[in-house]
């Protein structure tokens, strides 16, 4: 792979075969299986890592392992590969086609570490200036110039450009020996010429701030799932140690809130096919730190398809989970204990039910991030998914249907074929 | 003949190399003690500058290996990357070295130079790999007619291969032959749709590329990927054509769970009690089914979860048949509109927009949703059937009188059992559906490939008979290379993510073949050149390497000796750890060469009381997590030596009887996760050399030493935080039994 993650002396990225929009497990996933079949690729990424969303997950269910196992390998294939262009911190501007190809214009922000760093660590130890993680969800701070993650790849620092201030700070500049650092870099926009496209940009968490009945954004113990899987990661803002985000002590009750803005008229009509599991897994998550903890399951159906049922199953051998059907209709303090409140109603009795707890998860679902990119109106529908319809520009991954990460994996291999046939059809 | 090794050693002094260690000595001993002509150091030897100079030194000094000591081989591989004639190594001296030991002091001098000696030792024993040279056939077979069968036949075919579809019936489309309507699978996800199945025929049908053979069989597959030949059976009679093919797509779908087996929900006991299937074919065919013969039918309920989610039946959920029954109550809506339809369910599987489905359906008149268990079904005397549910969300009992019941049975894989040529859908008795039993081996599986495979006729299954791969991340990652599931086969799923599937298979199909063109593995090791060789005049036929190779590579002769078979290997290295007369080896890893950076290790004698120990850790996981731990900064106990093997399973016990007889004090060997939910990636290498610890331990007792000096730990990634307790634990206790008695003899 050519690691274009710095890319300042790049007027152009040239041609390829395929342009793969989006590193997550799809992206990373369409890239290498085409690489692997011989096909010219750039691949882009609008993070200063590649990884995605996985990237930022404790353990995958149903078999709870690490996704930096999986990621390993594929980062392996990629980086030992050739016909592998990789550019970070991009983003698409504008795709036009142009007989039978596209013409991709990128805009590319600036890392302001170019390809000398060596990680070694010195600039952070200079920087007077603090960021939000956003890859810990905001749960805690950087310097402003930081390493999103330990075992990020690639392995370089970047600069928030938001917080540094710049030349008149310089402390970086001065204490990097390998001259990696230049805090001048300017944002720039190159252009590649591609016989087919596809996008593999993925999803965000639903914004919780949109879920204020449910607490979220008022009460510091009201967390979302995304959240979760980094309290419970070994490299998280916690190190891996779930505990009452209020006090920091040992959690004694959970409730986990499904459909957190999913199968709902006013947020999300569709449902988001993961989070049931993906709250089934994390209920393990607590158990395994905290084996008294009484864990509130409040769900529509348990939706655990396939051979996923062996899972859930397993979950409910647990005693201390409770499974409630009902729709949480809204989350308050108990001021008296400190406590949170998960009323919920059960839809044919209208009768409530209220469980105190001490932390309150969120199964906030997946919205598109492909709606709000520059694509053609017509390739996406209501909901804001990615339509296929069988020309160059191919969806794949969470951009056309919420779905688990093995069927990522499938889609995008997938996807893979559908860009040789378009490819040689040309 | 390869050329004799000529070595350049590039030191980089940068990321806090040069103030751990002592670089001037560590020069020494490449070119003093190991008469290496070339050896520089860089304090920035990543720079452009620097490695133009390695570059002009290649082509000057007619290196043809190169060691590189400065970060972990898992960072910038593009950078050090040069001639394709030049075997680059790299000596790990930052994350294993400087950033995880005491700078400055003599044990971490002592290890930087061990480490340096064995990066020597190896380029020395090791050759570039020299990719194999098979013709390869580019003909891509599809077994299975049906939906996801048809469409990777003709996505592949679209892709520019030349196809093989076969169907075990006289003619192409599968299950969707008899569906009346689809589930909705595109926006707005409101309305089934038409199969579309007869145009997918015909497409497949009058493409030129692909070769439709029906009522066909598979008789026997022999050979190996890019070199299958394949003998068919077309109307039970045994061709004597055979068909050369590359790769294979398996797409044999699903068959019904054997309704016979609900008795308890009425079905062959009650006349009125129909499956799913047989409502869509008499949606689809008109009035021929006797149950519904026409007459306008006043009440339907489906029951859902008819034999799944249901450990009497199958314990698992078969996905679609929420979907299926949602769409089928329309049809009943459409075609009796005063009918009341009742659907009684555990929960409502309708995943992601197949929920804007269920929601339309909701909405529609006389159609009753009920969350509840039936308990029993009866006749009542005016013919209806009367059902009772438990369970309900009220907590009350009910009981609805329905004039017909449907039931929603669920998906079994077309490999479980039964005879497929039999065209029966019969399961026998004692065939259990236990998920591992299931899973033990492929024979109990229907024979459907029928390959002349030593280890079986088919694809290993997983739980509940599926073919299906066990990796989250790698779907397609198959126990026979260039053999890949596509659709329901290898899991319950809809139409789109059948179709979904059946592109992936293909693709992979196709990327084999690419691959084994040049020689190259695929997934993990993809473009990995190096292949096993067998050195078979000392061969003793004792057959692990053919039984242990977790993708069934190797076949036998009559004797027992090994046949291999190139393009099925995937390079791990298990049957060169199986082989007890070490013929087995790749150009670049072998017995010999991991022997060879054993002994280079500078062992100190016993009056010195420094310990050593050696490490072998699985490149895959294990080795990048003692990465993290260098990025972290964690220090770890300086006498450990660490070598990266191909997988745990890839080492062979001479290593370690070399390494106690030269008088290392200990080893550990740390893998990937093993079990029901293994991380290995090649299926078994870790659990094959924790088996292969009893062999170990008898070698100690042979050597009278301790059973706890040799060890076996097994580690995920994300437990990095766990390695330096790992080596000092060990190291402590190693010093607390004494050093190895026969250090120095």
């Amino acid at each position: 792979m050519i690691d274009n993650s710095n890319s300042t002396n790049l007027s152009s990225g040239g041609q390829a075969d395929l342009l793969v929009i989006g590193a997550g497990i799809a992206g990373i996933t369409a890239a290498v299986e085409a690489a692997e079949t011989g096909l010219n690729v750039i691949l882009i990424e609008k993070n200063p890592y590649i990884g995605g969303k996985v990237a930022g997950f404790n353990q995958y269910f149903p078999k709870l392992c690490p996704p930096g196992c999986g990621l390993e390998i594929n980062i392996r294939r990629l980086r030992t590969n050739p016909l592998v262009k990789l550019f970070t911190l991009a983003e698409v501007t504008n795709v036009q086609t142009e007989s039978g190809k596209y013409k991709v214009n990128i805009r590319l922000q600036p890392r302001f570490i170019n390809n000398q760093c060596t990680v070694c660590g010195d600039c952070v130890k200079v920087c007077p200036e603090k960021r939000k993680n956003e890859f810990n969800y905001s749960m805690d701070e950087t310097t402003s110039i930081y390493i999103p993650f330990e075992n990020a790849y690639p392995q370089k620092y970047v600069i928030d450009k938001e917080t540094c201030k710049g030349t008149s700070c310089n402390k970086c500049v001065e204490a990097c020996k390998y001259n990696a650092i230049d805090l001048n870099e300017q944002e720039k926009e190159i252009s590649v010429e591609v016989k087919s496209i596809i996008w593999a940009t993925g999803w965000e968490p639903y914004n919780a701030n949109k879920l204020d009945i449910l607490g979220f954004g008022k009460y510091r113990d009201v967390v979302t799932n995304v959240m979760m899987e980094r309290l419970a990661a070994t490299d998280g803002p916690t190190q891996g140690q779930i505990l009452r985000p209020s006090t920091n002590e040992k959690i004694n009750s959970v409730a986990f809130v499904q459909c957190a803005g999913s199968r709902d008229k006013d947020h999300l009509e569709y449902c988001s096919s993961i989070c049931c599991m993906a709250s089934l897994k994390q209920s393990k998550y607590i158990r395994e730190q905290h084996p008294d903890a009484e864990i509130h399951f409040h769900y529509i159906d348990v939706r655990s398809n396939g051979l996923f049922e062996d899972f859930y199953n397993d979950v409910q051998k647990d005693l201390k989970v409770h499974f409630h059907r009902g729709k949480v209709a809204k989350v308050f303090k108990d001021e008296s204990s400190g406590q949170m409140i998960v009323e919920a109603e059960n839809s044919l009795t209208g009768n409530l039910m209220q469980n105190k707890v001490e932390l309150v998860v969120l199964a906030t679902g997946m919205e598109p991030t492909v709606k709000n990119l520059p694509v053609e109106k017509s390739l996406i529908d209501e909901n804001g998914f990615f339509k296929n319809n069988g020309n160059g520009m191919i969806g794949c991954g969470v951009s056309t249907k919420p779905k688990d990460v093995a069927s990522v994996v499938q889609e995008a291999t997938g996807s893979v074929l559908k860009a040789i046939q378009k490819i040689k059809g040309n | 003949m390869a050329a004799e090794p000529k070595v350049g050693v590039y030191l980089c002094s940068g990321c806090a190399i040069g103030e751990s260690v002592n670089i001037d000595q560590l020069v020494k001993v490449a070119s003093e003690e190991n008469k290496i002509p070339v050896c520089k150091v860089n304090q920035w030897l990543c720079s452009e500058e620097s490695v133009e100079s390695i570059k002009k030194d290649i082509e000057s000094e007619n290196l043809n290996r190169v060691v590189i000591g400065a970060c972990s081989q898992r960072f910038l591989s593009d950078v050090f990357r040069f001639d394709s004639k030049v075997l680059v190594d790299r000596v790990n001296l930052r994350e294993n070295v400087a950033w995880t030991h005491k700078a400055n002091d003599e044990d971490t001098q002592m290890l930087a130079e061990d480490y340096l000696r064995m990066g020597i030792a190896k380029v020395n024993n090791c050759e570039l790999p020299e990719p194999f040279n098979i013709e390869i056939n580019e003909t891509v077979l599809v077994v299975g007619g049906g939906v996801s069968g048809m469409t990777s036949a003709l996505a592949a075919a679209k892709a520019g291969s030349q196809v093989i579809l076969t169907e075990k019936e006289d003619h192409l489309g599968g299950w969707l032959n008899k569906f009346y309507k689809v589930t909705p699978g595109s926006a707005p996800y409101t309305d089934p749709e038409s199969s579309r199945i007869e145009e997918l025929i015909s497409e497949v049908e009058s493409n030129e590329k692909i070769k439709v053979i029906k009522s066909c069989l598979i008789e026997k597959i022999s050979g190996q990927p890019g070199d299958f030949t394949v003998i068919f059976k077309i109307n039970n009679e045994v061709q004597s054509e055979t068909l050369k093919v590359g790769a294979i797509v398996q797409a044999t779908g699903w068959k019904q769970y054997d309704p016979n087996k609900l008795e308890e929900y009425g079905y062959g006991k009650l006349d009125k009690v129909i499956t799913g299937i047989q409502l869509e074919e008499f949606i689809k065919n008109g009035s021929k089914n006797k149950v519904l013969n026409g007459k306008p039918i006043k009440s339907v309920t489906f029951i859902q979860c008819a034999g799944s989610r249901d450990e009497k039946h199958l314990p698992y959920c078969s996905s679609v048949c929420c979907s299926v029954s949602l769409k089928q109550a329309l049809y009943i809506r459409e075609k009796y509109p005063d009918a009341l339809i009742y659907i009684i369910y555990k929960d409502i599987r309708t995943p992601a927009q197949h929920e804007l489905f269920y929601k339309r359906v909701q909405n529609e008149d006389n159609i009753f949703l009920t969350k509840g268990d039936v308990s029993n079904l009866a006749q009542s005397d005016d013919g209806t059937i009367l059902i009772d549910i438990d369970d309900t969300l009220l907590g009350e009992k009910i009981q609805i009188k329905s004039e017909v019941v449907v039931l929603a049975t669920g998906m079994v894989p077309s490999t479980l059992i039964g005879e497929i040529e039999s065209g029966e859908e019969e399961t026998s008795k004692e065939k259990t559906l236990d998920g591992k039993k299931a899973a033990e081996s492929a024979e109990i599986g229907a024979k459907i490939l029928n390959l002349t495979y030593r280890q079986g006729t088919d694809l290993p299954t997983l739980k509940y008979g599926f073919p299906d791969s066990h990796y989250i991340c790698f779907p397609y990652e198959t126990r026979r290379t260039g053999i890949y599931a596509a659709g329901t086969v290898r899991s319950p799923m809809d139409i789109t993510a059948s179709k979904n599937d059946a592109y992936g298979a293909a693709l992979k199909a196709i990327q084999m073949l690419y691959a084994a063109k040049t020689g190259k593995a695929v997934h993990p090791r993809s473009g990995d050149q190096s292949y096993p060789d067998f050195f078979l005049q000392r061969c003793t036929q004792c057959k692990r390497c053919t039984e242990e190779c977790p993708f069934g590579t190797l076949d036998e002769d009559a004797k027992g000796t090994p046949l291999p078979n190139p393009t099925r290997c995937r390079r791990c290295g298990i049957c060169l750890g199986a082989c007890p007369e070490r013929i087995i080896s790749f150009k670049d890893y072998s017995v010999q060469m991991v022997a060879s950076m054993i002994k280079a290790v500078d062992i100190p004698d016993e009056f010195e009381e420094k310990p050593r120990i050696l490490a072998f850790l699985c490149e895959n996981d294990a080795y990048p997590s003692l990465d993290i731990v260098g990025k972290y900064h964690l220090q770890y106990d300086p006498n450990v030596r660490v070598i990266p093997v191909r997988c745990l399973g890839s080492v062979n016990v001479v290593w370690i009887a070399d390494a106690l007889s030269r008088g290392f004090d200990g080893i550990l060997m740390i893998g990937c996760k093993y079990g029901d939910d293994y991380q290995c990636h090649y299926i078994k290498g870790s659990e094959l050399a924790d088996k292969r610890m009893e062999n170990v331990q008898e070698k100690l007792k042979q050597l009278v030493l301790e059973p706890e000096r040799v060890k076996l730990h097994t580690l995920s990634i994300d437990e990095y935080k766990k390695l330096p307790g790992i080596f000092n634990d060990f190291v402590e206790e190693i010093t607390d039994m004494g050093l190895n008695p026969y250090k120095g003899m």
